[in-house]
């Protein structure tokens, strides 16, 4: 074990899923031509003025719910000023003594199992800004303002992480919230989510915090796993080597796996915060709250404690279901009409690892949840053998629709008729003389590999198509007899 | 106020004083701060601290997106554009 200790802290964006800016009327759709999407408020037109909107300030508040905060009732919003060319108005618009949500809690499940709990300081709500191309522009940089004045909480966490493990388990957790409740689609590449990881190292046993550097705008957890693994092992050659941190902000390249650091001038702390006069407190009433905390969807570890409870799903199986909102509704749809089991096996197996290759959402899967159904159903009848089962699988996949039209037409049917099957053992067994004589001869132990060679036979002479647990017991029974 | 605490501010603000006027600014400057003590002064003990001066709070608009904003009519005051981006001098970091 290493003599040091990390301790880590996040601040994450999350950019909240509201069809309309946080002050002005704009569309936050992604993708959309540059600027289309920024009209004279997110602009900073000289005369126009904020008006905020309610969906923000109610997902703000539903994540406070979400993770037992204290809810700020009265929320102030300030300006943090800085200049540049993305942040028309000359300032962020942002909380900062009286954010929308206080101290909270989250819990994460460690890898051996165990829980721990991380507290959140607050979360405030604020602007996104615009974004800034430095390339092609003749020695100039291009600016997008479409993403500016995108509605964001920043949550804030303490400093209560000790390894890249933990960091990566309340980032997903947050994820995982986060979409649960709906107030963010949770698309990380888009940027939705981003987190900037604070990061210090320390002697074990001691008490004080080292010297902190900050890793910003990660967003991937993949990336922010070997952002964080590099930053603490850099920083403890550092002191090993008698040299100290220095306190800075750092940028990670995911591509080069190196980071640099951001050399910022020495004013650049100085945003000179003060209350927006543009904006009114913004005052919640006891209504609304009642009224949010009653439309509050289920959060993800009630939701993965009953997947577990009225499914008899396996911890695991119900983790990796319950963590996600769609996969877990899409699991729903499909154990209403079959094996719950099954269904969270080809969920978490076939289906899972078709869409991240194709790199699909559930949402987008080629499979609908019901078509899902009745390849299960097929299975649990004896219908299809499992590996059957992938070939139909696969045409769904391919777009073919009907399971049983897939069956018929490409002769898949499972025989399982036990008088068809004990003739076809019967026959390869009376072919292969040689092979029978082989198998007597050897010891009893050893016998179970040379199996093998007649089940090949065997389903070859069905087409694949004999039902593989009947077939295996035949064969033994009849083997059996003729050691006899 | 001293020209130090200017300079700072200046660059902080994105303002080019000229050094002749540096003196003059500091000195109406330090009258700003002058009213700024007098208010200090007032005994706020036990006051809660507002954040504006209306007894009012902030009305709230319904979360619906409007057309597209019209880009050609903001982009015909722009000093350049491209692609319909904005173009500004160049301002990666080092």
């Amino acid at each position: 074990m290493s003599n040091w200790e990390t301790v880590i802290g996040l601040e994450v964006h999350v950019q909240l899923a509201t069809h309309s800016k946080i002050f002005s009327a704009s569309s936050t759709a992604f993708g959309a031509e540059a600027n289309s999407q920024a009209n004279a408020i997110d602009l900073a037109m000289p005369g126009t003025l904020p008006v905020l909107n309610r969906a923000a300030v109610e997902y703000a508040v539903m994540f406070g719910l979400a993770i037992d905060a204290e809810i700020g009732m009265t929320s102030v919003f300030e300006r943090k000023n800085y200049f540049y060319p993305d942040l028309p108005k000359g300032y962020q618009t942002t909380q900062l003594d009286k954010p929308i949500v206080g101290p909270g809690r989250v819990e994460i499940e460690l890898a051996d199992g165990s829980k721990k709990s991380i507290r959140i300081h607050h979360a405030h709500l604020e602007e996104d800004a615009g974004k800034s191309l430095h390339e092609d522009f003749h020695g100039m940089s291009g600016i997008d303002l479409n993403r500016a004045g995108t509605p964001l909480i920043e949550i804030v966490s303490e400093p209560d992480m000790r390894s890249a493990e933990e960091a990566v388990a309340f980032a997903r957790k947050l994820h995982s919230i986060v979409t649960s409740i709906g107030i963010c689609d949770g698309k990380m590449a888009q940027g939705s989510m981003r987190f900037d990881v604070n990061i210090s190292v320390r002697p074990r046993g001691s008490d004080t915090l080292g010297t902190r550097t900050e890793t910003k705008n990660l967003n991937s957890f993949k990336f922010m796993h070997e952002a964080i693994a590099l930053e603490v092992e850099r920083q403890i050659d550092l002191l090993e080597e008698g040299g100290r941190v220095v306190q800075e902000t750092r940028l990670y390249n995911g591509d080069s796996k190196v980071a640099r650091s951001m050399r910022s001038k020495e004013e650049a702390n100085d945003y000179r915060y003060f209350p927006c006069p543009d904006l009114l407190p913004v005052v919640l009433s006891e209504e609304t709250l009642a009224r949010l905390r009653s439309a509050l969807p289920e959060l993800p570890d009630a939701r993965i404690a009953r997947l577990a409870e009225q499914f008899s799903l396996s911890g695991y199986d119900a983790a990796q279901i319950g963590g996600d909102r769609a996969t877990s509704d899409y699991f729903e749809r499909v154990a209403a009409s079959a094996d719950a089991k099954l269904a969270a096996n080809w969920i978490n197996g076939e289906l899972s690892a078709q869409l991240n290759s194709a790199e699909l959402t559930i949402e987008q899967s080629p499979i609908a949840a019901e078509q899902l159904a009745a390849l299960l159903q097929r299975i649990s009848d004896n219908t299809l053998s499992s590996k059957m089962a992938r070939e139909v699988f696969n045409a769904l996949w391919q777009g073919e629709r009907d399971v049983d039209a897939i069956i018929d037409q490409r002769g898949l049917r499972q025989v399982s008729d036990s008088g068809a099957l004990s003739a076809m053992v019967a026959a390869v067994l009376a072919d292969n003389s040689a092979m029978v004589a082989d198998y007597l001869g050897t010891p009893a132990e050893k016998r179970k590999k040379k199996l093998g060679g007649f089940m090949g036979k065997i389903m070859q002479a069905s087409k694949g198509q004999a039902n593989p647990q009947q077939v295996n017991q035949i064969l033994l029974e009849q083997l059996q007899a003729l050691e006899g | 106020m001293d020209l130090a605490q200017l300079q700072k501010l200046a660059t902080l603000s994105r303002l080019n004083i000229a050094p002749d006027q540096c003196d003059a600014l500091a000195a109406e400057l330090d009258n700003v701060l002058q009213l700024v003590d007098q208010l200090q002064a007032a005994d706020t003990a036990g006051i809660e601290p507002m954040a504006h001066p209306l007894a009012i709070s902030q009305p709230l608009r319904s979360d619906r997106a409007e057309a597209e904003a019209d880009r050609s009519a903001f982009q015909a005051i722009a000093p350049a554009v491209d692609a319909g981006l904005y173009l500004v001098p160049k301002v990666i970091e080092e």
